[in-house]
């Protein structure tokens, strides 16, 4: 290994503390542009917006509906804010913030999903019939 | 004190002098032995002048070896207070039979077994594993330091600030009454009105801030800063469960926060989330703090996984058999252990399905697990094995951690756990793993990497008096603790009926005894291995003849850690390099960049302290103030840039040529 390629390993600066040291600048364009910031902001307010008009007006006229629609929307939402304003994309960090997502998602769904059917479960079976939900 | 009963109320909360338990005459005699030993150490260090030493290259570092060291003293250090607690149960459980009550009444007798869990796996088990991954993982990888620090020494802070606080229980109020996961309704306003359960709250909640962001720390580390040419495939696999567990660590910690903080508004405002009205459920929290239970469980014995892979390799002086399958296996593990939590609750109601479904999961996760044991055999086979102490505790963990393993598959079954839920036999399981697995991994971790982190290596004689007492210590304790289970003992007793019981109890106090022996000659092994430190010297920085990156450098490394960041061909770095002939470097040395130390971790830690102890006392005053001097403290730091210094080369040189000097020497 020769003088010159150990040195450049010294500069990789592998200690990132500090102010901008360090800091991996390898994702070109993972910061995003202003159109992009644009179209999330006017993306999320419509998102909000439909919401608050389906409560307000009682468009659907079923509460169940609205819940479910409102829902919907909001995970929407969520993704929105993912791409527009966190820059997440398949290829960012070499993957590993699609990969740290689908992790996340994952977990999310084993633990609401679990819960539900457990504590589901637990209500049918150890209730007293008399019992109901509120 | 106070004439004025509001003015006493705004000023301290519910705290008074009775508070302070002087009628308890166990706690009088603790109250005087830490009042004697705290002076003698204040003393020693004033004597000896080693405040400033201290402070200046312990406490306010930011080096992540010093950081791993301080976070294995720690755990030590609670490792004694946790076991007299073990020791006090095991005795109060020989003698309270019928006429005799014992000496430990049950209100005292539930505060010791909490106190007993809640340290061993926060402040025993979780140290433990978060300090030898921090001192290891920067070496094994390459790298100089984690990726953050600072943080570092934050979250070491706020760890101990968690541990104070559960030993502050001892001395003013009480500690939780409830089992070391404080179930509601128990653990609710109504039955535990008093501090013991906000103790227990706050101490974990605060280490939990400092455990995720190590965890995040060391994900960061593990992903973005390892040596050039070191893909995944090539990580050491004590690292690569590293990276595991920290991945469970940042998925799963969250819940118990946020399980810790639906049980404090419970407790503080009189909301009903765990409460048996008002749309509550208790059994929520039996759901929720098994979704981070059972993971925490992995996030415990997935690194001790790794040492042992370390060990094994190291000791049969072979490639590890089936690499490859050995990541596959801790990657399956990390995502099962998701998977698996109703096996804590199985008898609290829920159908034939959901039973049998988490029934199955849970003997499914024994596969990797057993792959795991085989691939270990496979090592050792036809491997010109070195019996030294670390490969002992390796040993002599593969054969009691398999019978853990089968209790616990045993446990799997509903039915069977039908019976044996809450018995002695699920106590002794539990056990079984976490000592048989964790902390046996911990000391055999200990043993190999100390020459790495001190520069000399620990006595032999005694750490293998130490591993014997240790080992037939856990089997006399424990095993009569399976056959009480067969036969229907519930744990959490304080005192019994049946007389034909109590040899067994007796027999396991007997190995409580042999496990302080074993506790003991660690002890010994300490001093006698400083005492003999010039013949245990390790002048090479490869006292066992490594395979990974950290043998590499020299005992103790410099700062620095490699005054070149080496570049990887293949995984076993290090054997690679020696098999390739590698030469040192001589020259070239450049200034090599570094992050500062701090005060500002500790000044947290300290006012986190204030602030717990506050929140538990209902002193609001104090702990508004002390929220905002966090805030302040943490707001300002971030203003701190004067954050980083260059070593400058001619330190560099000098200190690459003393440890040129030292292996011509040996050579």
């Amino acid at each position: 290994m020769s003088a010159a390629s150990k040195a450049g390993h010294v500069e990789r600066g592998h200690v990132d503390h500090g102010h901008g040291h360090g800091h991996g600048h390898a994702d070109a364009g993972s910061h995003g542009s202003f159109k992009d910031y644009m179209t999330g902001f006017v993306l999320s307010v419509i998102l909000t917006a439909i919401p608050f008009i389906l409560v307000m007006g009682n468009i659907l006229g079923n509460d169940r509906i609205t819940g479910i629609v409102i829902m919907g929307f909001a995970v929407a939402q969520i993704v929105v804010h993912m791409i527009y304003f966190l820059h997440m994309n398949t290829k960012s960090e070499g993957g590993w913030t699609i990969l740290a997502l689908i992790f996340t998602l994952t977990l999310v769904i084993i633990t609401l999903a679990g819960s539900l059917w457990v504590m589901y479960h637990l209500n049918t079976n150890m209730m007293p019939q008399h019992m109901h939900m509120g | 004190m106070f004439s004025n009963p509001d003015l006493q109320k705004l000023l301290f909360g519910r705290l008074t002098l009775d508070a302070v338990p002087l009628h308890e005459p166990i706690l009088l005699i603790t109250f005087a032995m830490v009042g004697l030993g705290g002076v003698a150490v204040l003393g020693a260090l004033t004597y000896f002048r080693l405040w400033g030493p201290l402070w200046r290259d312990w406490f306010t570092s930011v080096d992540h070896k010093k950081i791993g060291i301080m976070y294995i003293v720690l755990a030590l250090v609670m490792l004694l207070r946790g076991f007299a607690d073990a020791l006090m149960m095991r005795a109060q459980q020989a003698m309270a039979f019928g006429p005799n009550e014992g000496y430990l009444p049950p209100h005292h007798y539930d505060q010791i077994f909490t106190a007993h869990g809640v340290i061993m796996i926060f402040f025993v088990a979780m140290p433990l594993v978060t300090g030898l991954m921090n001192f290891v993982v920067p070496l094994q990888i390459g790298a100089r330091d984690v990726a953050f620090p600072f943080l570092n020494n934050f979250s070491f802070w706020m760890t101990v600030s968690g541990a104070v606080t559960v030993m502050a229980s001892l001395f003013v109020g009480e500690f939780a009454r409830t089992g070391w996961l404080a179930y509601p309704p128990l653990s609710g306003p109504a039955m535990s009105p008093g501090v013991g359960v906000d103790y227990y709250i706050w101490a974990l909640q605060i280490a939990g801030i400092g455990t995720l962001l190590s965890g995040i720390n060391l994900i960061a580390t593990i992903v973005k800063m390892r040596a050039p040419g070191m893909t995944m495939m090539k990580m050491p696999v004590f690292t690569w469960t590293a990276l595991c567990t920290n991945i469970l660590i940042v998925a799963a910690f969250p819940i118990l926060t946020a399980v810790l903080a639906l049980l404090s508004l419970d407790r503080y405002v009189g909301t009903h989330f765990f409460s048996n009205d008002l749309g509550g459920n208790p059994m929520m929290y039996v759901n929720l703090v098994w979704i981070w239970g059972h993971p925490e469980v992995y996030i415990l014995i997935l690194p001790a996984f790794g040492v042992f892979s370390e060990i094994v390799s190291t000791f049969s002086s072979k490639r590890l058999f089936g690499y490859a399958s050995m990541v596959y296996a801790t990657v399956v593990i990390t995502i099962l252990s998701y998977l698996v939590w109703l096996h804590h609750f199985f008898t609290m109601g829920s159908g034939s399905s959901v039973n049998s479904f988490f029934g199955i999961t849970t003997m499914i996760i024994s596969i990797p697990t057993g792959a795991k044991i085989f691939n270990w055999l496979f090592t050792m086979y036809k491997g010109r094995i070195r019996f030294e102490v670390p490969m002992l505790w390796t040993v002599g963990f593969m054969v009691t951690f398999v019978i853990g393993g089968m209790t616990g598959v045993l446990l799997a079954v509903p039915p069977a756990d039908f019976v044996l839920h809450n018995s002695l036999f699920l106590i002794a399981h539990f056990h079984n793993v976490i000592i048989g697995g964790v902390l046996f991994g911990m000391l055999a971790g200990i043993t190999y990497w100390f020459p790495k982190a001190f520069g000399f290596k620990l006595d032999d004689f005694w750490g293998k008096v130490s591993f014997w007492f240790w080992l037939t210590g856990f089997w006399v304790a424990f095993m009569p603790l399976y056959v009480l289970g067969l036969m229907g003992v519930t744990r959490r007793v304080q005192h019994f009926d049946d007389p034909s019981l109590q040899i067994w109890f007796i027999i396991a106090a007997f190995g409580a005894v042999l496990i302080l022996c074993g506790i003991a000659s660690f002890a010994i092994t300490l001093v006698v291995s400083v005492l003999r430190r010039e013949q245990l010297r390790d002048t090479t920085g490869d006292p066992w003849g490594g395979r990974t990156l950290e043998w590499a450098t020299s005992s103790p490394p410099p700062d620095y850690n490699f005054a070149f960041t080496p570049v990887i061909h293949d995984h076993d770095a290090w054997w690679d390099m020696k098999k390739r002939g590698y030469a040192r470097p001589m020259q070239g040395f450049q200034a090599i960049h570094m992050p500062k130390s701090t005060a500002a971790g500790i000044i947290l830690g300290v006012l986190s302290i204030v602030f717990a102890f506050a929140m538990i006392w209902y002193i609001w005053w104090l702990a508004a103030f002390s929220f905002a001097a966090i805030a302040v403290v943490a707001i300002g730091h971030t203003f701190n840039y004067n954050r980083d210094f260059y070593i400058p080369a001619d330190e560099v040189v000098r200190t690459e040529g003393q440890r040129t000097a030292l292996l011509a020497e040996r050579v």
